[in-house]
């Protein structure tokens, strides 16, 4: 049950974690990019939504 | 620019929140009667129907279902209606919905109770259920899609977002676990068998805790907590990074429910990495949850709705807490298996779902029936008792678990096993009546809501349609500010569910393909063969009496496992079984290597009386099963079925099945014959014995010392 031997069976299996990396690191990137460089006030109003 | 009048559809909101409240008194009074049943096992009052294995998935799929389930769906178009600022899309559909989902809960129940199980925890119902849920749930869906088209506010509020996560991701799971392939009308077996079954499975089971009892209720909570407090949510800021982070992160967690199994160990680290990283966006959620209420905590004091919001985000905190910390390996080792894991799921359920459904009600009620709650002392008052009956349920069961793995894990000095397995269960019985009291000190809480609730009703005056205005959405003018990618999602709802659909489905499919696509992820074992016949019928039984609600079939690659239960499981011995019946709790002993370890009468008299064989056991008696005879016109049936899923029975072998089912049978009844037991050979405990006798002596090493 060695992790290792799964590992080696599988072709190209490199792709799996460096394919989630990207993807995990882009979203991440992207969404706190987004949120400080927003307007503050943009944020506020949404925040206010429910409140109307 | 023109403002339109429009009106709010109250009423299904009324069905949904009255059938949440009837439905969570149902399934926790079946719940506290499962409880006492672990005490006293003369409440299975020795009919099928009444007995523990069928009962405990009535009561799982209940309160998650029925309970949470309807609070859900109400709290959900109460929202999407105000904070998109229009009607719901289409009133038949909310129809259908509502009576669609009962009629499922009517048919689950009775189902259930009838014994057609599908053998999978939390998704047990039978296939033409599944059809029909698969059903309602578009209905849902295209009902809420509808209502964001037609909306009159640009931006999607954060709760939205959440809905739509779950609407998507359970649609996968849901499809994905229920794969099954039907044998007769009500009856199938799951596609998937062993290792494969399993993962997902728990791939399922997991995110079913993610997006059925864990997303929605932060949809709720970002929009009921602001409500409640009257002022908007701490970070918006958050609430986006929440969002994203967590449902990229919850839905790869699902293998740390397998650690130590013959699971393969890439999969099992993969779910405990995911697992600790989900602290920080599940705390980040707390977080902006409760310091919301920051300036407000004088609110806190009196309001009972915002008492039960403090305590059911603390719950969560406790619980997000607590279940990356099970999920790593050392702690997983002692409480997989025992009531530590009950305790867990009930602080979730009973704190978090239940005091945030409470809350939402005595909020949402009084503004329906326009009037004021009925009694703010009661409400106070089911605010002190169901938190006591939360302690009182979870505190036991912590130690009852610890209590009874650290039992099972002692050897004596001379390095033999120090308790024989039963004497770990009569141990803590008195915790398990604790429990039972606990929860219905919960339950009586439930029932002074349900009369706070009813007297409210009957004072108000009930709005069915809620006048309200907005500008329609064309004649908006579009913001100055700066477009972000971001913004462009926010407003396009259908890129949200393609943007949420890739993220969830990016961990499903790497963490499932891989044990899909090759096969010496499970290595097969030459001498595994598979089921005859009559074990086929045995293990059909076993799955119908739910015998994996309180026994595995996994033994754990540990010391104190192998001497008291044989040598551990491997992933190769499982490899004919639709579906996999590991099972998750051991209120009784593993079963896996059970076969051969007694002998056929010992089964045939423990099966209609426990505690004439085990003095104290708390199994229930099955003595149904000595009386009915088993029914052998489907055999065929299922062996067609199992060979079109891959099980290498020769061909034509169908035919001849039901020979060699009797011909078994026959030797059964002789050995019992044998040691004084008249028996016919036609009843169901034959099949059951020839199951359990068959179980793990396929590579049985030899016999272990040292058992029970």
């Amino acid at each position: 049950m060695k992790f290792t031997n799964y590992l080696k069976d599988i072709d190209n299996v490199g792709i799996y974690p460096i394919c989630s990396l990207i993807i995990f690191t882009l979203v991440f990137a992207g969404v706190i990019i987004y949120t400080f460089s927003s307007g503050k006030k943009k944020m506020q109003d949404n925040a206010n939504i429910p409140m109307q | 620019m023109q403002i339109e009048k429009f009106y709010y559809d109250n009423k299904i909101v009324k069905q949904f929140g009255a059938a949440t409240l009837i439905w969570g008194v149902v399934g926790m009074l079946v719940g506290v009667l499962i409880a006492f049943q672990l005490a006293f096992p003369a409440l299975n009052f020795g009919i099928p129907y009444t007995s523990f294995g069928r009962l405990r998935p009535i009561h799982t799929n209940a309160v998650i279902f029925a309970f949470v389930g309807n609070a859900v769906f109400g709290g959900a178009y109460y929202i999407l209606q105000r904070v998109l600022k229009a009607r719901l899309y289409n009133d038949v559909l909310s129809k259908i919905h509502f009576w669609g989902w009962q009629l499922i809960i009517v048919l689950g129940a009775i189902s259930l109770a009838l014994g057609y199980t599908t053998g999978k925890e939390y998704a047990e119902l039978e296939w033409p259920i599944d059809i029909l849920i698969t059903l309602v749930w578009v209905v849902f869906g295209v009902n809420m899609f509808g209502t964001i088209l037609k909306r009159r506010e640009r931006h999607l509020y954060v709760a939205i977002w959440f809905f739509i996560g779950t609407w998507v991701t359970v649609a996968m799971l849901h499809i994905v676990n229920s794969f099954e392939v039907p044998f007769s009308l009500f009856q199938s077996y799951s596609l998937y068998a062993g290792v494969q079954d399993a993962l997902v499975q728990w791939w399922y089971g997991h995110n079913a805790v993610a997006f059925f009892l864990t997303t929605p209720f932060l949809g709720l909570m970002y929009y009921f907590v602001p409500k409640a407090a009257g002022r908007p949510i701490y970070s918006y800021r958050w609430s986006i990074i929440h969002f994203w982070a967590l449902i990229f992160i919850y839905i790869w967690a699902g293998p740390h429910h397998l650690l130590y199994t013959a699971l393969p160990g890439w999969a099992q680290a993969l779910g405990t990495v995911f697992s600790i990283m989900l602290i920080l966006p599940s705390w980040g959620g707390m977080l902006n949850g409760l310091f919301t209420l920051r300036g407000a905590w004088d609110k806190v004091r009196e309001d009972p709705i915002l008492k039960m919001f403090v305590v059911a985000l603390t719950c969560y905190g406790m619980a997000t807490f607590e279940g990356p910390m099970l999920s790593l390996k050392n702690v997983n080792a002692i409480s997989h298996y025992t009531d530590w894991t009950i305790a867990h799921v009930h602080v979730g359920a009973l704190g978090f779902n239940g005091f945030m459904i409470f809350a939402m009600l005595y909020w949402l009620i009084p503004r329906l029936w326009n009037t004021k709650l009925y009694s703010q002392k009661l409400a106070n008052t089911h605010f002190i008792i169901g938190t006591i009956g939360i302690l009182l349920y979870a505190v036991p069961l912590y130690w009852a678990g610890f209590t009874q793995s650290l039992m099972w894990k002692k050897f004596t000095e001379s390095g033999q096993l120090q308790y024989q397995f039963l004497e770990t269960v009569t141990h803590i019985v008195p915790m398990y009546v604790l429990r039972g009291v606990g929860g219905s000190i919960y339950l009586l809480g439930a029932l002074l809501a349900t009369y706070n609730l009813y007297k409210t009703m009957k004072a108000g005056q009930f709005v069915a349609n809620e006048a309200a205005e907005g500008v329609a959405l064309k004649d908006q003018p579009l913001p100055q500010s700066k477009m972000h990618w971001h913004s462009v999602i926010e407003r396009k709802p259908i890129r949200l569910l393609v943007f949420s659909l890739i993220v969830v489905a990016i961990g499903g499919i790497i963490e499932l393909m891989p044990t899909f696509l090759i096969d010496n992820n499970v290595p097969t074992i030459s001498a595994v063969r598979p089921y005859t016949p009559l074990e086929l019928q045995g293990r059909d039984i076993y799955v119908r009496e739910g015998c994996y609600t309180c026994h595995s079939q996994m033994i754990r690659p540990f010391r104190d496992e192998e001497a008291r239960y044989g040598a551990y499981s491997k992933a190769g011995e499982f490899i004919y079984d639709h579906p996999f019946q590991w099972g998750s709790k051991r209120t009784g002993p593993d079963l896996h290597r059970i076969g051969g370890k007694y002998p056929d009468s010992w089964h045939y008299k423990h099966m209609n009386d426990p505690q004439e064989m085990s003095d104290g056991s708390i199994m229930p008696a099955y003595p149904w099963l000595l009386d009915k005879d088993l029914d052998t016109s489907n055999t065929a049936g299922k062996i067609r079925t199992m060979q079109r899923l891959g099980v290498p029975y020769p061909e034509g072998y169908d035919k001849i099945a039901n020979t060699e089912l009797r011909e078994q049978a026959e030797k059964i009844t002789a050995s019992l014959r044998n040691e004084k037991i008249k028996a016919r050979s036609s009843k169901e405990i034959i099949a059951l014995i020839a199951y359990l006798q068959r179980l793990g002596t396929d590579i049985k090493a030899e016999e272990t010392v040292n058992n029970p």
